[in-house]
């Protein structure tokens, strides 16, 4: 694995899982498992005795749910633990407590006391399963001690049946196990344990006396036992070998083992990945377990499918990594796998068929051995007992297409029909060509089961009708017999052959569709650069591509928020709790998982490594679709496509608020400059000149009127600039609700030069209007301001003995304005940034502005629908277009008082 | 109205502002000018005053912390022809325009100057002085001889249409005083016309161009803004 000088460094993997298992852990509660080998092994009295130890150091522990079978002991240690109250359902009548989940979470202990892990819940809780309420409680951050029997755990099932004849039917999965912080193992000799059942000290439920009486034989506890003690010392190997991996320290390691199992959907597959957990455990190898399909799996029926769903998901609960694959056959998908997976071992069940098949085509096991080279290959035989039942099911499950048979008879009848009218001119031998004929139609068009019978009723059709002697099944001439067998080989070679290729068509269109939408997703959602886009297309690519309904749900800091759903779907407050759920557990729930079920919707968590970002809610068209292997994948796939888009899209988000936050820093401080120079100059000046005129003695006339002239003109400066800043703010905060009013462009621009009457003294005002300029709707007020800072602008920047020229004139649609200067201009770099708030041209001396005028004049003209616009003036200065739509936009209100 | 008289006494101005820097202002320059000042803070105070006080002009600002300036001038309305001057800032031209058509004479928009102040106040009290107007009025030089139906601009007769006349007429009745696009839109065309401000524009406009020596920048028929119009006096 690696090299001498790199011996004694951790290799990065391991570093890497360390790191992930203690970040996981984090924020994760720890889980500790008290594991016994039977009921009566002191497993609760043990964890309350744990529990009780901790109290006293001062954590916070609570009883969760605690069984105590009335017995003095135990409930002697319930005391002065805080107990929570239990969850009371009533199923079929008969009250049944459970886990109060929501209780505790809100309570939120720092340890939760959680009795029998592999409880299954009563109809009606929010899981299956106690274990899946525990992993809740992990989940929430809550430490939680629990107890259980090594006879439950997913993997031991079935040797625990073998050995003690007690079906167990209450499993946990083995990556509980694994994950357990501690495992205490609670052990006491079986001759105690028998006495201790004498003496009636262990609780046995009524209904259930004889099946313990079976399980508590002396042989059983021994061998119970061992597997208890076996399985928590193998445990502590690992911990050992992670250790060690972790700090580097040298010690044998594993060979780097991998095993592979192949789920078929066989009632098998069960027993098969059981197995296969034990061999990889005691290897301490990783396994695989892979469903491979074929177009032969194209036949499958739903229940097997389903079977296929179950079993793969019961190899990821025992820790298996899962994989499905397509591919022509069985065994070369297996060995291209392992190949790639560096499996060592391959397991794959005896068998079961009966010999005579196996003439026709060589076993699956035969092609994987052959197909696998240097690869382990371990048989796992099947029982007999298992195998009948196996047939059986497999008989229940053929369903059989009436409508595909109806036809096949209807082609047989049509060629008989054909044959009968063509009689008088063929012989007998080449009407078998009719049916024939018959049986390669019913392949293409109708499958493999009404081809087969197209062909065994031809047979019959034409030995009856045309083989003399005719209307009897008796041939006369045992030539026909080789026809006849000639015929049945031929169609049927061509029935299975047409079928196959047919199904596999069918196979590879159906993959073929997914891969392209996976494609169209991934493709839309490249382009998606907001997050209506996003949600758009997931919308629009699964609807497509599954026919489902869905709903996406996203974090609105803790809470979801539906941000698009499709339009049929309803979602009420208990669908919306499933949402909840999912979103914070991180794990898909509702209907097709084991999660609140009884939704009609399935969540999957849209998440990326570092974040969950909301829930991805489906409703399928078809219900048995949730349990379609294939179905599932793809919206795993999609949900993963999804919330990676989601993710990139709020980062751009983030850096583009981040922007903006910037650019209106910029702004502000912009502001706060302009209105501290702009407010305290002219208050300045004001100050200076009365003050001076109160409190200095001896000031002539000509400085008296002076000072006056200046507080006057400052007063007036002040003035305006709270104007500006007025409408700027009313500009900024959208408050600008225009009067429309027909307007007289003339008298408009009379009230703009009456407000600058005072400052224009001599300067010569050339207006230019043609006669027949119409009056045209606008807000007067607005416009006059417009004018007004335009042409306080022009003057402030152009020389006093220089006109100021103003036009106006209709252009098709609009009014046109000019403000003609012919000062020093702006360099045509700035002529673009002139309107921006708080540009200012660099001044030219004397010349004062606030920044805010031209930007204000922008606010009001595209208020207007208008345009404004500014150029260098022919021959020097500048010149300001304004272009006003003649007609109003339409939410124009006229006013009788403008 | 005998007691409304000046000449027995001088004229009684009653201010109601509620900013104490503007009611001392007022007050200061006011009472130089010869006038007998009253102050009230708010709108109640301001009617208790009015009745108490019997003023000959009202100076009413109309942000008033307790009572909407409208509807002070509603109820002074109901008993009292004392000219009333709003005064008011730049961006509520809806308030002045509610206020002159709920009866008051005239507006100052605020800052303004005083002298500017006391020519509203002169012209506002010269109203009740002389109810009939003089039958020759001058302004620039413009000349209009109501009694002949005359109008002389620098000497020249200017042809008016009917209308144009009307407007003149009334505008000259109201010399210095603002007239609302409503007042005149009531008055001349009819209740009927008010939502039809576009043919008060255009006779304005013809008016202008006939009487103004530079109807881009007329001196005689001044435009308000958003309120109305005004014909401007001699001096």
């Amino acid at each position: 694995m690696t090299n001498d000088s790199d011996e004694i460094r951790p290799s990065p993997e391991a570093m890497l899982k360390l790191a992930q298992a203690e970040e996981a852990q984090a924020d994760r509660g720890k889980l500790k498992i008290f594991l016994g080998y039977a009921a009566g092994v002191g497993k609760t009295f043990s964890m309350l005795s744990a529990a009780r130890q901790r109290k006293r150091e001062g954590r916070d522990v609570v009883a969760a749910y605690v069984e105590s079978h009335g017995r003095a002991e135990t409930d002697a240690l319930l005391e002065g633990l805080e107990t929570m109250p239990k969850l009371r359902l009533t199923y079929q009548g008969v009250p049944l407590f459970e886990l109060n989940l929501d209780t505790v979470l809100k309570r939120h202990p720092q340890i939760a006391l959680v009795d029998e892990l592999a409880h299954t819940n009563a109809p009606g809780s929010r899981h299956e399963k106690r274990w899946q309420d525990v992993q809740e409680l992990l989940t929430a951050g809550i430490d939680v001690y629990t107890t259980v029997n090594v006879q439950h755990f997913e993997s031991l099932n079935d040797v625990v049946e073998k050995i003690t004849g007690v079906v167990v039917r209450e499993t946990v999965p083995d990556n509980l196990l694994d994950l357990a912080a501690e495992i205490q193992l609670v052990d006491i000799p079986p001759d105690e344990l028998l006495e201790r059942l004498s003496e009636g000290k262990i609780y046995i439920p009524e209904q259930a006396t004889r099946a313990m009486e079976k399980f508590f034989q002396p042989g059983n506890l021994i061998a119970l036992r061992e597997l208890s003690l076996r399985r928590a010392a193998s445990r502590v190997d690992d911990q050992m070998r992670s250790y060690m991996e972790t700090r580097a320290i040298p010690g044998p390691r594993s060979v780097a083992e991998r095993l592979l199992v192949c789920i078929s959907g066989s009632p098998f597959g069960e027993k098969l990945m059981r197995t296969t957990r034990r061999l990889a455990d005691e290897m301490k190898a990783p396994w695989h377990a892979v469903y491979i399909e074929t177009p032969d799996t194209g036949r499958f029926s739903r229940e097997n499918r389903k079977q296929i769903w179950r079993d793969l998901r019961l190899a990821e609960s025992m820790g298996a990594t899962v994989a499905s694959v397509t591919a022509a056959t069985v065994a070369e998908a297996v060995a291209e796998y392992a190949g790639r997976h560096n499996i060592t071992k391959i397991v794959v069940g005896k068998p079961t068929r009966p010999r005579w098949r196996e003439l026709l085509r060589p076993p699956i096991v035969d092609q994987i051995i052959r197909a696998s080279g240097e690869i382990d290959v371990y048989v796992v035989s099947m029982s007999l007992g298992e195998r009948r039942t196996a047939t059986q099911q497999r008989r229940q499950l053929r369903t059989i297409p009436w409508a595909g048979h109806a036809a096949a008879m209807i082609l047989v009848a049509g060629a008989t029909l054909l044959c009968s009218l063509v009689q008088s001119f063929f012989s007998p031998t080449n009407m078998v060509m009719f049916y024939l004929l018959a049986v390669v139609l019913a392949a293409v068009r109708l499958g493999l089961q009404p081809a087969v019978l197209t062909a065994f009723l031809g047979v019959l059709a034409f030995d009856f009708f045309f083989v003399p002697p005719v209307f009897t099944l008796v041939v006369a001439d045992t030539e026909y017999l080789l026809t006849f067998l000639v015929f049945l080989t031929v169609g049927l070679v061509i029935s299975t052959q047409v079928a196959r290729s047919r199904e596999r068509a069918e196979s590879l269109r159906l993959r073929e569709v997914q891969t392209a939408s996976l494609y169209y997703l991934s493709r839309d959602l490249a382009g998606a650069a907001d997050l209506v886009a996003v949600t758009g297309a997931v919308l629009r690519n699964i609807r497509e591509s599954l026919k489902a309904e869905i709903v996406v749900f996203l974090a609105d800091g803790e809470q979801l928020k539906i941000i698009s759903a499709s339009e049929r779907l309803h979602l009420d407050l208990k669908e919306r709790a499933v949402a909840d759920w999912t979103f914070r557990n991180h794990q898909e729930a509702g209907c097709g998982t084991a999660t609140l079920g009884s939704a009609d919707l399935l969540y999957l968590p849209l998440k990326t490594s570092a974040n969950i970002l909301g829930v991805l809610g489906v409703r399928m068209t078809d219900p048995a679709d949730y349990n379609s292997q294939q179905h599932r994948l793809l919206l795993n796939a999609f949900a993963s496509q999804t919330a990676m888009a989601l993710e990139r899209v709020r980062f751009s988000q983030q850096a583009e608020q981040a922007q903006i936050l910037q650019a209106r820093e910029t702004l502000e401080r912009a502001l706060l400059n302009s209105i501290s120079h702009d407010l305290r100059t002219p208050l300045a000046s004001i100050t200076g000149a009365l003050s001076s005129l109160r409190d200095q003695e001896g000031l002539d006339e000509t400085a008296r009127t002076e000072l006056l002239a200046t507080a006057c003109e400052e007063a007036a400066r002040l003035n305006r600039f709270v104007g500006n800043l007025l409408d700027m703010t009313r500009l900024e905060a959208g408050a600008v609700r225009l009067k429309y009013t027909p307007c007289d462009i003339e008298e408009l621009i009379g009230c703009a030069l009456s407000v600058l009457d005072p400052r224009l003294g001599k300067r010569e005002i050339a207006v230019r209007l043609p006669p027949d300029l119409p009056l045209v709707m606008l807000d007067m007020g607005c416009m006059i301001q417009v004018l007004v800072n335009l042409l306080d602008n022009s003057l402030k920047y152009s020389p006093q003995d220089q006109p100021i020229g103003i036009n106006a004139r209709t252009d098709r649609e609009w009014l046109v304005m000019e403000i003609i200067d012919h000062g020093p201009g702006v360099a045509e770099a700035d002529l673009e940034r002139i309107f921006d708030k708080f540009h200012r041209v660099p001044a030219t001396e004397g010349a004062r502005g606030t920044g805010l005028g031209l930007s204000i004049c922008k606010g009001f003209v595209q208020a207007h629908g208008g345009k404004i616009s500014a150029a260098i003036t022919p021959g020097g200065g500048l010149t300001v277009t304004i272009r006003l739509p003649l007609a109003p936009p339409p939410q124009t209100e006229g006013s009788a008082h403008g | 109205m005998d007691e409304t008289k000046p000449g027995d006494h001088p004229p009684r101005i009653l201010v109601v502002d509620d900013e104490a820097a503007i009611r001392r202002l007022l007050a200061t320059v006011l009472e130089s000018s010869g006038f007998v000042v009253h102050l009230a803070e708010n709108g109640s105070l301001g009617l208790a005053a009015a009745a108490a006080v019997r003023p000959d002009l009202i100076l009413l600002d109309l942000g008033l912390p307790d009572l909407d300036g409208v509807e002070v001038i509603r109820r002074l309305r109901e008993w009292s022809p004392a000219p009333i001057i709003v005064l008011s800032v730049r961006e509520r031209e809806d308030d002045k325009v509610a206020a002159l058509d709920a009866g008051a004479d005239d507006y100052l928009t605020k800052p303004f100057g005083v002298p500017e102040l006391l020519a509203r106040i002169r012209v506002s009290l010269r109203r009740v002085v002389d109810q009939a107007p003089e039958p020759v009025f001058h302004s620039g030089e413009l000349e209009v001889d109501l009694a002949r139906r005359l109008v002389l601009v620098a000497g020249q007769e200017v042809q008016l249409t009917p209308t144009e006349y009307e407007i003149l007429r009334l505008m000259v009745t109201h010399a210095g005083r603002v007239l609302t696009h409503r007042q005149l839109l009531s008055r001349i065309w009819g209740s009927s016309h008010l939502e039809q401000p576009h043919v008060l524009r255009v006779n304005i406009s013809n008016l202008r161009h006939k009487i103004e020596r530079d109807p881009s920048r007329p001196s005689i028929l001044l435009t308000e803004s958003g309120v109305g119009y005004r014909l401007r006096t001699d001096p």
